[in-house]
């Protein structure tokens, strides 16, 4: 993924920055300009999320494409903050310790990187939270 | 509004395909059809071709013209307008719903649906990467999203909630593999055990490599006419009942319900309407089967089976041929392989094949109504179809 397509989100995926519509209370997660209830009567602002929630389902990867290969097997999963929105994310925790419905909590790691020699970028991804 | 019907079509073989290129499948495709049509190069005014990612896949982009300019002429002798359709793995259904529309609306008379992919051009990686470009690859992709990895969370989703099991999954794969025997476009004309699937190696657990369709070269065309010239071409004209198309957030961790693709219920909803029909009316369906619980999914969210209920109907036989309703008597995507602009494409011409009677040893006796049913990423695209050999 091109520098700026990245940095241009680095501020949500750093921070768990999304939104939320202070017209219906929908919070959005990534964030989304226009919310897709209220359209344009909504009124959205941003929102920081907390960073924790359950998993909703998961997969163990063992075949992903180049840019993930050095981290195989790893643990795909969707989780649903507290605050409504599901996102899909990596559990850092070993495939066999893990199951739907464990809290998670969100943590600072590397993502990936372009390539052998690419820039490397980060994000959040989540660990369980005992 | 013009009743549309198809009068011919033609599927090339589907597999490694390593002597043709693009150009070449989808061409063999076009004229095929236009052969099996009996329509003169002259005559064709249109041209629509579900492409994914020539782009990716064999570095070509502009792919509706290509196929326009190598088949018959259409675009050096006759100029006709050709479209490339993208919608991932939905495209061949959406370029065929767009051949429809074209013809319904009065726009066109003889028109050409096409699909074609070249997928195995470049190496494994590679194109687990170009087909995760069908998810959203800014939030999904990013973070190691893969496309069998995407289905495995709506499989183990499936699991938790329904009791479903890894042998009622295996179960669609051996069934697709029992039909795709008698196809002879499928890639995969061998049978499979339930324990072969569940001991090949683990692409995206629970997903195994034999419940995953294959990576797959191939192209399908079909020519598509106003219902009330097509006997002049034909004595066996395949009438188009339905076709419709939704959308769903391209994410799925956006969905309502991570087990239920409501781009298919909604599709499904519409054509059935449009039609004037219910699930109980099809004789067989041609869903799709890019993984082994998308088919549960599908026959589910179709309206064939109750939510949840379609990995015992699978496992206790009620999809075969023969069973409450055939569920890809063609192999689906499983056997044949699943080009991906390709495969929405191949469902007609298997539609038309089957409503002909020309199936051979899969065909579905006395078949009246066929559906078909293409899924584009995870389920952010449907396109349904559905056929008659009455009007
Ligand atoms: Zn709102």
């Amino acid at each position: 993924m091109p520098v700026p397509r990245f940095w241009r989100e680095q501020k949500g995926r750093y921070n768990l920055i999304g939104t939320y519509c202070k017209k219906c209370g929908k919070h959005f997660y990534p964030a989304r300009s226009i919310c897709p209830f209220c359209r344009r009567s909504g009124e959205i602002e941003d929102f920081q999320f907390k960073g924790k929630g359950e998993i909703v389902t998961y997969s163990v990867i063992h075949a992903s494409s180049e840019d993930f290969d050095h981290l195989t097997p790893y643990i795909l999963a969707i989780v649903k903050l507290d605050e409504g929105p599901c996102i899909t994310t990596q559990i850092v925790d070993e495939p066999t310790d893990i199951k739907i419905g464990d809290r998670v909590k969100a943590v600072f790691r590397r993502l990936g990187s372009d390539g052998k020699a690419g820039i490397i970028y980060y994000g959040t991804k989540f660990v369980i939270d005992n | 509004m013009r009743d549309v019907a198809i009068i011919g079509a033609y599927t090339t073989v589907f597999g490694e395909l390593w002597e043709k290129s693009l150009r070449d499948t989808a061409v063999e495709a076009g004229v095929g059809a236009i052969e099996d049509a009996n329509v003169a190069g002259e005559e064709i005014d249109a041209m629509y071709v579900g492409n994914m990612s020539g782009g990716k896949f064999v570095g070509q982009e502009h792919i509706g013209a290509l196929v326009a300019d190598y088949a018959a002429g259409l675009a050096r002798e006759f100029h006709i307008p050709s479209t490339r359709v993208e919608a991932a793995c939905a495209s061949g259904g959406l370029a065929l719903r767009q051949a429809i529309m074209a013809v319904s609306s009065g726009f066109h008379d003889v028109v050409i649906a096409a699909g074609a992919e070249k997928m195995t051009d470049i190496d494994g990686t590679g194109v687990t990467d170009a087909l995760a470009a069908a998810a959203d690859r800014e939030w999904e992709g990013i973070m190691g999203a893969t496309f069998p990895g995407l289905y495995a969370m709506i499989a183990r989703y499936h699991m938790h909630k329904y009791g479903t099991t890894s042998e009622q999954l295996a179960s669609v794969a051996v069934k697709n593999h029992d039909n795709g025997v008698h196809n002879p476009i499928a890639q995969f004309r061998n049978k499979i055990t339930i324990d072969q699937v569940l001991r090949s190696s683990k692409v995206a657990d629970p997903l195994r490599l034999l419940d995953c369709s294959p990576v797959t070269d191939g192209a399908a065309a079909v020519v598509v006419v106003p219902a009330d010239i097509a006997k002049k071409y034909t004595d066996t004209p395949i009438y188009v009942k339905a076709s419709s198309q939704a959308s769903d957030t391209i994410s799925l961790d956006d969905r309502r319900d991570i087990a239920t693709l409501d781009a298919s219920v909604f599709a499904g909803k519409w054509a059935f309407e449009m039609a004037k029909l219910t699930p109980k009316d099809i004789d067989f369906v041609e869903v799709h089967d890019c993984f082994t619980i998308a088919e549960i999914c599908a026959i589910e969210d179709l309206g064939f089976f109750k939510k949840g209920d379609g990995g015992r109907a699978s496992y206790d036989g009620d999809t075969r041929i023969g069973g409450k309703i055939a569920v890809n008597p063609s192999g689906g995507l499983k056997a044949c392989g699943h080009p991906v602009g390709a495969t929405g494409i191949k469902q007609a011409c298997e539609a038309v094949y089957q409503l002909r009677g020309e199936a051979g040893k899969r065909q579905v006796p006395n078949a009246k109504y066929a559906m078909t049913h293409n899924v584009g990423g995870s389920g952010a695209t449907c396109a349904v179809h559905i056929f008659s050999n009455e009007r």
